[in-house]
């Protein structure tokens, strides 16, 4: 058996998320080789040979790589599969892009979002916005697989992997990378962060947010996350959302501040350790699954809070 | 161009789903069914590019029962032109359904597929994804601007660290994310005049596509539960908690 991981990272740094689906792919069972697929990553496969348990890592460097675009990528993954019985990747924005690409081509059907593996073919995943988990077992004799990385445990850092280089040159060039405008922050990451503050509707403006939320936020050295209504009112940008379509984290602490608690809010972060809402309304949703409630008006409690941490 | 828009019929969005006490799968007797939410804003998406004049024509289709059928229509009356319903009993996997799609791609040879980016029945997210594998075209995906420019699409797709925008060849596949647009509601006269648009059947078991599913659902299971909380009656209290019982600050 052998699994072939594909890593995420910016060409600059491998992501947190790599070290939790290392560990999935290893309760899939066999060797776990690591590919890393970008522009000028040479540091990233570095960093990725001392992710431990990792047999290799791939290297394929190529500006077509540069953005990990789904049709390179799939390219590239479908040609290195022939080896693997599994190829197991993060539900990451780009894991979700590429990965079902990768699925068609080898005539496979996807495994989404895995939050365990029960053995080698058969996974536990969340139907129905996580009101329900569904056992599957695949038939396929390829697996493809996107794991949802905050339900495992990351391996450690001390591997020693060799690393080999790789990519066939064959790009389907119909796909390019035109632009992007990332949100830069000094913050934790959200997806992996341990304390995560994220603001509601309720907050009415990004002024609010960065009044009432961020300063809390900094002093917790906290990731900063906001409900569907905070982003589509345009209080935060869309990479802030959590929820069944958005992030899902799973922090140790969680604090909601003005946020119903809509089940598609829910579904992204009701595995969190000890979940806090704030909420003016004492029969809001939120507090069904909030270890702490505080039935409040944000805009009074949020300094004192703040201070008082 | 032409553009087609599959919509799937799922539970509707506002249901609380909860998991039969034999445990073989969630219980959908007598649920409000609707069309999936990021379909609707792929369909706004399809009829705005033919307002503009982008587009000449809006196909919709649906693979699923009879009743899927109320969504297609819903679809025309948003200002699709016609609907395609391919009728099967079974619940397929997005694979049987992408290899249904490339068919009727086949078919009717549309220039551009805009959908959903993921169905909230089972939260899969890989459907358009196939569809462009097996097709060999380009993918937008998470979409929250598309633009045609010349011969080629810019798509703006929502993406961890913020917003990336990709340029397509065309024919391309689209899948439609929240903020790509707010669908608009039919108005009665349109709900009217879409009764008469032409909505054809066809069987989807007739397509000669293997519809048999690589998964099987070994069981289906309540998600863990958590211990009801505690209201905390100030913020000292809070903070007190946090850091003496749950330890976490
Ligand atoms: C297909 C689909 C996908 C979705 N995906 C997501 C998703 O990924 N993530 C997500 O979050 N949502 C998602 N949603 C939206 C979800 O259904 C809710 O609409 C959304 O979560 C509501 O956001 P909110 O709680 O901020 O706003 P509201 O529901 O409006 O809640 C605001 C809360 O603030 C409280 N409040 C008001 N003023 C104060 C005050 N001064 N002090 C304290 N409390 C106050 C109110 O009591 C209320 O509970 C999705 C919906 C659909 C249809
Ligand atoms: N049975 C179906 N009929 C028509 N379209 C579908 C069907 N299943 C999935 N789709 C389309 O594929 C998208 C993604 O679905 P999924 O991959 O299942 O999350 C949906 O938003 C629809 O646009």
């Amino acid at each position: 058996m052998a699994v072939l991981v594909i890593a995420d990272h910016n060409n600059e740094a491998l992501n947190d998320a790599v070290f939790k689906v290392v560990s999935a792919a290893q309760k899939i069972g066999g060797d776990v080789d690591l590919l890393v697929a970008g522009e000028n990553a040479g540091g990233v496969a570095e960093a990725a040979s001392k992710v431990a348990g990792v047999r290799k890592v791939l290297h394929a460097d190529d500006a077509n790589y540069g953005k990990r675009l789904a049709e390179p990528m799939a390219e590239l993954i479908v040609d290195l599969a022939g080896s693997y019985d599994a190829i197991v990747s993060s539900a990451s924005t780009d894991g979700k892009n590429f990965m079902p690409r990768v699925a068609a081509k080898l005539d496979v059907m996807q495994i989404s979002a895995i939050t365990a593996v029960e053995s080698a073919d058969t996974f536990v995943r969340p139907i129905y916005a996580g009101n329900a988990m569904a056992t599957v077992q695949s038939k396929d004799a390829k697996k493809v697989i996107t794991v949802q990385p905050t339900a495992f445990d990351a391996v450690g850092n001390d591997g020693s992997a060799s690393v080999e280089t790789v990519g066939n040159g064959a790009f389907p060039g119909i796909s390019e990378f035109v632009a992007e405008e990332l949100t830069k922050s000094d913050r934790p990451e959200l997806a992996s962060a341990k304390i995560v503050v994220s603001g509601g509707r309720a907050l009415g403006s990004n002024e609010a947010f960065e009044e009432y939320i961020y300063p809390l936020a900094d002093k917790l050295g906290a990731a900063i996350g906001a409900s569907r209504a905070a982003v589509d009112a345009g209080y935060m940008p869309n990479d802030y959302q959590v929820g069944q379509t958005g992030k899902v984290v799973a922090p140790e602490l969680y604090v909601a501040v003005g946020i119903s608690g809509a089940i598609q809010h829910l579904a992204g972060m009701k595995d969190s350790k000890v979940i806090v809402a704030i909420n003016k309304d004492e029969e809001a949703p939120i507090f069904q699954v909030a270890d702490y409630g505080l039935v409040a008006d944000l805009f009074e409690v949020m300094p004192q809070l703040k201070d008082a941490v | 161009m032409k553009v087609l828009v599959p919509v799937k019929r799922v539970v509707d969005y506002n249901v609380k789903v909860r998991v039969k006490s034999d445990n073989t799968d969630v219980d959908l007797a007598n649920v409000k069914m609707s069309m999936n939410p990021f379909d609707e804003i792929a369909v706004e998406e399809a009829v705005r590019l033919k307002e503009a004049g982008t587009a000449e024509e809006v196909v919709v289709v649906s693979i699923g029962p009879d009743k899927a059928q109320d969504q297609i229509r819903q679809a025309m009356a948003m200002g699709a032109d016609r609907g395609l319903l391919l009728t099967t009993d079974q619940d397929l996997e997005s694979l049987a359904v992408a290899k249904l799609l490339q068919k009727v791609v086949e078919d009717e040879s549309p220039q551009l597929v805009v959908m959903g980016k993921q169905a909230i029945d089972d939260d899969r997210n890989q459907t358009g994804q196939m569809l462009a594998a097996l097709l060999d075209w380009p993918q937008g995906t998470f979409a929250s601007e598309v633009k045609k420019d010349g011969d080629k699409l810019h798509v703006t797709r929502e993406i961890d660290g913020g917003l990336q925008t990709v340029a397509l060849n065309l024919p391309a596949i689209v899948t439609a994310d929240l903020r790509l647009n707010e669908p608009r509601y039919a108005s009665l006269p349109n709900i009217m005049k879409a009764k008469k648009k032409p909505l054809e059947k066809k069987a989807a078991a007739d397509y000669g596509v293997d519809l048999e599913p690589r998964l099987t659902k070994l069981k289906v299971t309540e998600p863990p539960q958590r211990e009801a909380g505690i209201k905390v009656e100030s913020v000292a209290e809070l903070v007190e908690k946090l850091k003496n019982e749950a330890g976490v600050i």
